[in-house]
């Protein structure tokens, strides 16, 4: 089986102008939506209260909603988290309530409004570790709710993942440019960079525009696709110095064109099968790992489209030649030699 | 040309046994068990506890399948639960003679099943993150400032005592945030002060001012006595919170330092924070001072512990300065004084016991308090009359009942924070939704695993089959290498694994890739693979480094579920070089390697493009 049976060249670059036209679309559009709508940081962010919980029947989110907005936190969140028995509520940080006494009293809250009385339960598991929760009981012994877990962060802490955010993706940044400079040159540095931006760049406006939760494991999604779609870039790159070298008689475009027509088969494989995994977590990873696998999946698709058109379009713009990446008059290395290519 | 000598194939093998021994341990699975641990800060668990825990089942016919001490406890591991069960029993009353007095905790817990011959070779599974195996979370945050309070607080104490004694006259101490200013009325003590001064407290830096209104002496706390102060009060802090969580009596707990003020606290097993924030959460001090009998002269009041049948607390006025605070107590623990009554003895640290001489020696016969700060609000917890001079050791007597000497006792002894701290951030985790997150993160990695391993067959062919066993062998060194590491591993962790797998299978395509383009080009196949792998490996290094850069970002800023993610991407990342390249060239050596005459690779089609193209025809020009 082979997918790709390229015979000639794909003329990328003809369509360069029109491509990178329609990118700077979907960028400025991502900034956009970034600046008017904002993201949706989660909680980790912006601190607060989280407290889910399973009810025993369906769920009737606008009587929990109802519950939690008498307590008076002001603006709160109630939603269906995976099935419709699970509610997940968020409420903001308040200055004059102790925070850590917020997710007992909502559970207590709620768990009165279903005639059941809290308490701590304490029991063995069937394999024999002793587990304490707090349980709401009713006077039959069953239990209408369930505390699945509770999160909450102080307002300090979301502060500080803001900045280590930002300093991790400069850091990100810098060390990838330094790394294309050394082993390339400036103007692949330069195109890299600029290409894989503009990938994080529109996962964050997809974030935007649908109000996706952004939270810490969506940070670390984004960074991740940061490396490998300069992976990508770094793949082609490769082959263009190594197709200015083996192609003496081709011009840039040309040069261009025929490095990513020899790596696109692998291109497109490599992505489907990144892409085959993040599926697969997409479908089996339930609710905590869907808005990771969704970037990813934003980010593995437009990795492929940036590092072709992007990172090599800028990368001609910016006047790359065949001067820049094989040193002239370096005598020991000939050009015409048929093995020069794989001495990278 | 494709073939290794021996040796290689020896690191191979070797790799791939140590890979399966090391992940072999997360398979197991878990036994019931009974840990002994300390229940006090004076037992000490050790081979005496063991043999006293063997016999002791040995006596109760309880056949027991592992015995051993690990870290500071005692564990036993059963065949089912009902044995556990009766051995807990069994081993709480041999250990706990007295049930008031527990100086063991005996917990059930769940331990790996590994046999003891992997344990020995540090072959351990890995440990399972909170999300996964459901538990409480707490960050907590240290008040650093109430910390430097406290100590300058200790400071002001001291230079009064050290001028009254010289008979050098000040007019007034006042206490600053990072320092004291003493004011002289004679501007000729000055010097004389100071050095007096200095030679007490090394840690302060005393100058001289002359001001228009005096003479003044001002202390100022040097950059390296307040770093010094800030890491004593949280390792104080930390080791009281060891006190605390073993009182919980949970199996695992995790205390650790997080960066400089900060500490987090791990229970798996429970889920109750509010039992857990009761005792861990007391953000308590605790202080010994005299009390002022005119309330409208003492510097401070506040109410005293209300006994039976009050209603209303008594206030109790106290005077400015504290004798001994809850850092210098050495002990304290619940007795019956000469009389048969309930009392408390106390023991301080030499420096509290020289002052608290000189106190008692002062003021006989004068009521003293006790006092324990939770929450910025004071508590006498006990208000007793000095009825002799004393040292390091005494006992608070009153009007007592055995329990609430007990209470006090615990109070004191695991109230001693160093500074208050704040609950920052705080996770529980349900047990069900633990579980339901591990079999969530294995079927990620399983399904996305098997459809890149069929994908890579069908389209491959052999050399596909060998990238999936290169896969899988990369999956086997990662988790060898995290569980070696005793790793704690999350979601994010399993989904940084899956991650990894679906992004290290780029190296082996494009080696395939590379390969197919050299058939392409007409090479006879042995010449194909050996320059589809040495072509290939030029960029899979340039591609691997890039995305180790982000992980390496992530690993130094990144905090708490992110960090883990890192940890296990940039050991992916290492571990696949190796695969990829190393072991998939082993396996490729070890079955096209021996065929001098080899006709044909099974890297699926290869389409030449028919006479058209005259792709690589150019280096000949």
């Amino acid at each position: 089986m082979e997918f790709f049976r390229i015979s000639r060249d794909i003329p990328f670059m003809r369509h360069v102008l029109a491509l990178n036209a329609v990118s700077f679309i979907a960028f400025a559009l991502a900034v956009f939506f970034i600046a008017t709508k904002g993201l949706n940081p989660s909680i980790e962010f912006t601190g607060g209260t989280l407290v889910e919980v399973e009810y025993a029947d369906t769920a009737d989110i606008n009587r929990t909603r109802g519950l939690v907005e008498q307590l008076g936190f002001g603006e709160v969140q109630v939603q269906k988290f995976g099935t419709s028995r699970d509610v997940l509520i968020r409420l903001p940080v308040r200055g004059d309530m102790k925070q850590d006494e917020v997710s007992t009293l909502v559970f207590d809250t709620l768990c009165k409004a279903d005639q059941g009385s809290s308490g701590t339960k304490q029991y063995t598991t069937p394999q024999g570790e002793q587990v304490s929760r707090p349980a709401c009981t009713k006077a039959d012994g069953t239990e209408p709710l369930k505390l699945t877990r509770t999160e909450f962060v102080g307002p300090s802490v979301g502060e500080e993942l803001y900045t280590n955010g930002a300093l991790a993706l400069a850091f990100t940044i810098l060390g990838i440019m330094a790394y294309l400079a050394i082993r390339f040159e400036w103007k692949f540095a330069v195109a890299g960079i600029v290409a894989n931006l503009h990938d994080v760049i529109i996962i964050l406006g997809f974030f935007a525009f649908f109000q996706w939760e952004f939270s810490l494991a969506v940070l670390a999604a984004i960074l991740a696709v940061l490396g490998y779609s300069v992976n990508e870039s770094v793949v082609i790159f490769d082959r263009i110095r190594e197709s200015f070298r083996r192609y003496r008689k081709l011009d840039t475009p040309q040069t261009i064109d025929r490095a990513i027509t020899s790596t696109i088969s692998r291109t497109v494989i490599t992505h489907g099968s990144t892409q085959l995994m993040v599926l697969s977590m997409l479908i089996f990873g339930g609710p905590t790992l869907h808005h990771f696998s969704v970037a990813l999946t934003i980010g593995i698709l437009f990795g492929i489209y940036s590092s072709i058109f992007v990172a090599a379009g800028i990368c001609m713009w910016l006047g790359t030649k065949r001067e820049d990446l094989i040193k002239v008059g370096s005598k020991d290395q000939d050009p015409n030699d048929p093995n020069a290519g794989a001495v990278v | 040309m494709n073939r290794y000598p021996w040796w290689k194939y020896a690191i191979l093998l070797v790799a791939l046994l140590l890979g399966a021994l090391y992940t072999a341990p997360n398979f197991f699975g878990e036994a019931p068990a009974v840990q002994v641990s300390a229940g006090k800060s004076t037992v000490k668990v050790d081979e005496t506890t063991l043999e006293r825990v063997r016999s002791t089942l040995a006596g109760a016919n309880i056949p027991v399948d592992v015995l051993a001490i690990e870290g500071a406890s005692v564990r036993a591991r059963f065949v089912d639960t009902d044995t556990q069960i009766k051995a807990k029993d069994a081993i709480s009353k041999a250990l706990n003679p007295d049930p008031s007095d527990e100086r063991f905790i005996v917990a059930l817990n769940l331990v790996s099943r590994t046999p003891q011959w992997m344990a020995n070779l540090r072959a351990l599974p890995m440990y399972l993150g909170l999300d996964l195996r459901g538990g409480v979370h707490f960050l907590m945050e240290v008040d650093m400032r109430a910390a430097l309070r406290q100590q300058i607080d200790g400071y002001a104490s001291d230079a009064r005592n050290a001028l009254r004694e010289k008979r050098i006259r000040f007019a007034g101490i006042t206490r600053e945030s990072e320092g004291l200013t003493v004011a002289l009325p004679e501007a000729a003590n000055a010097e004389e002060a100071r050095n007096l001064l200095a030679d007490r407290m090394a840690a302060v830096q005393w100058t001289v001012q002359t001001t228009p209104d005096g003479t003044r002496l001002v202390g100022r706390l040097q950059p390296q006595a307040i770093a010094e102060i800030q890491k004593q009060a949280l390792s104080q802090n930390i080791e009281t919170l060891h006190k605390r969580v073993n009182e919980l009596g949970v199996a695992e707990p995790v205390i650790q330092q997080q960066g400089l003020n900060r500490v987090v606290v791990q229970l798996p097993g429970v889920q109750d924070t509010a039992r857990a924030k009761t005792i861990i959460g007391r953000t308590a001090t605790l202080q010994i001072r005299l009390v002022e009998t005119d309330i409208s002269a003492a510097a401070e009041t506040v109410p005293e512990r209300m006994g039976p049948g009050e209603t209303m607390p008594r206030m109790v006025g106290l005077k400015r300065d504290v004798i001994a605070t809850g850092e210098q107590l050495v002990q304290a623990s619940a007795t019956i004084d000469r009389d048969q009554r309930p009392a408390v003895s106390v023991r301080l640290n030499d420096v509290a016991g020289r002052a608290m001489r000189q106190v008692t020696r002062e003021n006989l016969g004068k009521p003293m308090a006790i006092v324990l700060y939770e929450k910025g609000k004071g508590e006498a917890i006990s208000v007793a009359t000095i009825q002799g001079e004393f040292g390091n050791d005494f006992q608070i007597t009153g009007n007592f009942t055995p329990q609430e000497t007990a209470d006090m006792a615990l109070l004191t002894r695991a109230g001693a924070l160093a500074a208050p701290m704040e609950i920052i951030e705080e996770r529980t985790i349900g047990p069900s939704l633990g579980a339901e997150n591990i079999e969530m993160g294995f079927n990620s990695v399983l399904w996305g695993f098997i459809a890149i391993a069929v994908f890579m067959t069908a389209y491959y062919l052999l050399f596909g089959v060998f990238s999936s066993i290169a896969l899988a062998f990369n999956l086997l060194c990662l988790v060898a290498l995290l569980s070696l590491m005793q790793a704690t591993l999350t979601l994010p962790g399993i989904a940084a694994i899956a991650l990894t797998l679906g992004m290290a299978i780029d190296a082996n395509v494009l080696i395939n890739e590379r390969v197919r383009e050299e058939l392409r080009a007409g090479l006879a196949p042995q010449q194909a693979i050996h320059k589809g792998y040495e072509a290939a490996w030029g960029t899979i290094l340039d591609s691997n480094v890039t995305t180790l850069i982000a992980g390496v970002a992530l690993l130094a800023f990144g905090s708490g579920p992110v960090r883990g993610f890192a940890v296990v991407h940039c050991l992916g990342i290492l571990t696949s070089m190796f695969s990829a390249v190393v072991f998939s060239r082993g396996l490729v050596n070890l079955w096209y390697g021996r065929q001098k005459r080899l006709k044909s690779v099974s890297i699926g089609q290869v389409w030449k493009g028919g006479e058209a193209r005259p792709q690589l025809d150019e280096n000949k020009l």
